[in-house]
C-alpha cells in the first residue's frame, strides 16, 4: 500500500441548519505534516469527523484514488484512515498491550480471533518501543498518565497501519518535553504516511508543521508554510491575536 | 490464598474445574437427597443461562432482558419431542387428544418427532432467532435501554402467542407430564440422577468454552466494544458483528438450558419463560457478578436456592426480597458477589506504587519508526 494524498473538494457539513464546514477545499500531499488551525468552533474537528465518516457531509473526500464520503466508519478505517480524538479514547479497562493488539487486528480471521494471544505480534512490539510504553505494556490504559494515553493513541494508529493520520489536539495538556517527543515521533511517522494535526499550540506548530491550513467559521482562511500563514494579515486578525490573548490568559 | 492468585492461569483453571467437578459429581450427589438433587439440577439450568448472560452482558454490555425467549424455544423444542415420543409413533400428544380440536398433528410439530432434529433445534432455533433480531438491532445501533425493552417485548409476545394457541402449544399449562427422556423413564430416581449429571457436565463444558471465549482476542475485543463502541469502529471493526456473536452464543446457551430443564423438571410453560423469569435470570447474574466467569453461575444458583428456601417459609415476600437484593447489589456492589473476592485480595496486598507522572519520553526520541 503506497501512501495516498488527501484531497477534499467542496466539503460541507450542516447541523440542523447550522453550517459547521462550509465548502472546504483542501489538499494534503503524501508525506506532508499539515497543521489545521483555527479558533474554537472553526470546524476543525467536524472536518475530521466528515473525513472519517462520523458525520454526514456533501462534497468529495478522496484518499488516494478512493472516495470516502458515504462509506461506513469502519470501512473508511480499513482503507487506512486513522484518527485520534480531542479527549483520549482508549479502552481503559484493557492493558496497553491489549489496546494495541486490538488496533492491529481488524483484518484477523475468525480462527485467530477465537484463540488466545500467545506472543506479542511484531508490529505491536515495535509500536510499544516507538511510543515508549514497552515497560508498561501490562498496565491498564485507564491508569496511564495523560501524555502516555495520547502516545498510546498514536501507537494504535501505527499498528492499525493507517496511511492517513488525523490527530485532534495530540499534545493538549502535555509538558514541554512530552510535546517535543511527540513532535519528533510525528516527524518519523510522516516519512511514509500523510499526517494532519489539529492544534492550538503555536510553539508546537512552529516547530513541527510543514504546511498549515487556517480554518475560520467553516471556511479556509489561509494556507501555506508556517511563515506565509503567520504573515497573512487575515490570519493575524482572526486567529493569532486570539490565540496569543488566550495563551497569555492561560499563563497568567 | 496468595499462592493461588500467583499461580499459572492454566493450572488454576484446571484446579478450578477439578474442584467444580468434585462438587458437582461427587459431593452433591453424596450429600443431597434425591429431591434436593433434582432442585439443584433445575438451578444448574438457570446457571447455564447465566453463563451466557455473563458473556453478553458482563463482557459485551448487552442487557439481555429477554433470555426467557431463548430458554423457552429450547424448552419447547425438547418438550415437543418428548411429548411425541411419549405418545408413540403416529399418535398425537395427550393434550391435543384431550382438547379434541385437531384431527391430525400440526405440520410444524411433525419434524420434532425426529430426535436429531429436535436436539439440534433446541440450540439452533434460539441462535437463529437471536441472529435475526441481533442483526436488525445492532446494525441500527439500537442500544442500552431500547435493546432491553425490545427483549422484554419479545418475551411478552412469545408468551401471548403460546397462550393464544392453546390447541397446539398447551396454552397456559404448557407442555406437562413428560415421562420419558430418550427411552429412559423419568420417574425412576436413577434416571433423574443421570439427567442431573448431564446438566452438570454441560454446565462445566460451557464454562470451559466461555472461559476460552473471554480470554481470546475476541473476548478482549468484546470488552472494547462494551467500553467504547465508537472507538472500535474507528479501528476498522464493525461492532455489530462483535456483539452479534456474544448475543447468539448466549441465546444458544439459554436454549440448551431450556432443553435440559424439561427432563429435570418435567414441564415447560409460558410462566417459566416470560418477562418475570427473564428478569430473574439477569438478577442472578447481577448478584453473582456479571463480568466474572463464575459470578453468574454462583449468583444464579444462590438466587434460585434463596427463592425456594424463602418462598417455602415466607410465601409472598420473595418478590420484594429479590427486588431489594437487586437494588442493593446494583447500588453498592456493581461487580456482584464475585468482586468481594477481589476486594479482600487487594486489602491484603500492599497498595501499588503510584504510576510515574511522566513517561519514557527519552525512548521515543531514540527509536526510529
Ligand atoms: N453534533 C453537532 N451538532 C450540532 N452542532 C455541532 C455538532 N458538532 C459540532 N457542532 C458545531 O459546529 C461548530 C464547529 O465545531 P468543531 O467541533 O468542529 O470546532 P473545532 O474547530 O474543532 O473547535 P475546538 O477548537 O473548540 O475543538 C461549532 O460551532 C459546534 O458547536
Ligand atoms: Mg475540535
Amino acid at each position: 500500500m503506497t501512501a495516498g494524498g488527501l484531497s477534499i473538494r467542496g466539503l460541507r457539513v450542516v447541523f440542523d441548519g447550522f453550517v459547521a464546514v462550509d465548502g472546504v477545499d483542501l489538499d494534503v500531499a503524501p508525506g506532508d505534516i499539515r497543521f489545521l488551525i483555527g479558533p474554537n468552533g472553526a470546524g476543525k474537528t467536524t472536518l475530521v469527523d466528515a473525513v472519517t465518516g462520523l458525520v454526514k457531509a456533501s462534497g468529495s473526500v478522496r484518499f488516494g484514488e478512493t472516495e470516502l464520503l458515504g462509506r461506513d466508519v469502519h470501512r473508511i478505517a480499513r482503507l487506512g484512515v486513522g484518527r485520534t480524538f480531542q479527549t483520549a479514547a482508549l479502552f481503559e479497562e484493557l492493558t496497553v498491550l491489549q489496546n494495541l493488539d486490538i488496533a492491529a487486528g481488524a483484518g484477523r480471521g475468525p480462527w485467530t480471533m477465537l484463540r488466545t494471544r500467545r506472543a506479542v505480534p511484531d508490529d505491536v512490539a515495535f509500536a510499544l518501543e516507538a511510543i515508549g510504553l514497552a515497560g508498561r505494556r501490562d498496565t491498564l490504559a485507564g491508569t496511564l498518565a495523560h501524555g502516555q494515553k495520547q502516545w498510546l493513541e498514536i501507537g494504535m494508529l501505527l499498528v492499525q497501519n493507517a496511511r492517513l493520520l488525523l490527530l485532534d489536539e495530540p499534545v493538549a495538556g502535555m509538558s514541554h518535553e512530552e510535546r517535543e517527543a511527540t513532535g519528533e515521533l510525528l516527524g518519523k511517522i510522516a516519512a511514509d504516511r500523510t499526517v494532519v494535526v489539529i492544534e492550538h499550540d503555536m510553539d508546537f506548530l512552529r516547530r513541527f508543521a510543514r504546511t498549515v491550513t487556517v480554518l475560520h467559521a467553516g471556511k479556509v482562511l489561509s494556507e501555506g508554510t508556517v511563515a506565509q500563514v503567520q504573515a497573512d494579515p487575515k490570519v493575524q486578525e482572526v486567529y493569532l491575536g486570539h490565540a496569543a490573548a488566550e495563551s497569555e490568559a492561560v499563563e497568567a | 490464598m496468595k499462592a493461588l492468585t500467583e499461580m499459572n492461569p492454566r493450572l488454576r483453571a484446571w484446579l478450578g474445574f477439578g474442584l467444580g467437578a468434585l462438587v458437582l459429581f461427587a459431593a452433591a450427589p453424596a450429600l443431597l437427597s434425591d429431591f434436593r438433587l433434582s432442585l439443584l439440577a433445575k438451578y444448574l439450568c438457570f446457571a447455564i443461562v447465566a453463563v451466557g448472560i455473563g458473556l453478553a452482558w458482563g463482557r459485551g454490555g448487552l442487557l439481555t432482558l429477554g433470555q426467557g425467549v431463548f430458554f423457552g424455544l429450547g424448552g419447547y423444542a425438547m418438550a415437543m419431542h418428548l411429548k411425541l415420543a411419549d405418545a408413540g409413533p403416529g399418535n398425537m400428544p395427550d393434550f391435543m387428544e384431550l382438547y379434541g380440536q385437531l384431527d391430525e398433528l400440526p405440520a410444524w410439530w411433525a419434524p420434532f418427532a425426529n430426535p436429531a432434529f429436535a436436539l439440534a433445534a433446541t440450540v439452533l432455533l434460539p441462535m437463529l432467532v437471536a441472529f435475526g433480531l441481533g442483526t436488525l438491532v445492532f446494525r441500527r445501533r439500537v442500544r442500552g435501554a431500547y435493546f432491553a425493552i425490545l427483549s422484554q417485548a419479545l418475551a411478552a409476545a412469545m408468551v401471548i402467542l403460546l397462550i393464544g394457541q392453546q390447541g397446539t402449544t398447551g396454552g397456559t399449562n404448557g407442555l406437562t407430564d413428560i415421562d420419558g427422556f430418550f427411552g429412559y423413564d423419568l420417574d425412576d430416581p436413577v434416571n433423574q440422577r443421570m439427567v442431573y449429571f448431564i446438566i452438570a457436565a454441560v454446565l462445566l463444558g460451557l464454562l470451559a468454552l466461555t472461559r476460552q471465549l473471554m480470554r481470546s482476542r475476541y473476548g478482549e475485543l468484546l470488552v472494547a466494544v462494551r467500553d467504547s463502541e465508537e472507538r472500535v469502529r474507528f479501528l476498522g471493526y464493525n461492532p455489530a458483528n462483535v456483539k452479534l456473536v456474544a448475543y447468539v452464543v448466549a441465546a444458544g446457551m439459554a436454549g440448551l438450558a431450556g432443553a435440559l430443564f424439561v427432563p429435570a423438571v418435567g414441564i415447560i410453560s409460558p410462566a417459566l419463560i416470560g418477562i418475570v423469569p427473564s428478569i430473574e435470570f439477569v438478577i442472578g447474574v447481577a448478584v453473582g457478578g456479571r463480568a466474572a466467569l463464575l459470578g453468574p453461575v454462583l449468583g444464579a444458583v444462590a438466587v434460585a436456592w434463596a427463592k425456594t428456601a424463602l418462598s417455602e417459609r415466607f410465601p409472598g415476600t420473595w418478590t420484594y426480597l429479590q427486588g431489594a437484593m437487586f437494588v442493593l447489589v446494583v447500588a453498592f456492589l456493581p461487580g456482584g458477589l464475585a468482586s468481594l473476592w477481589g476486594m479482600v485480595r487487594r486489602r491484603r496486598e500492599t497498595p501499588p506504587a503510584p504510576a510515574p507522572v511522566t513517561g519514557d519520553q527519552a525512548l521515543i526520541k531514540e527509536v526510529a519508526v
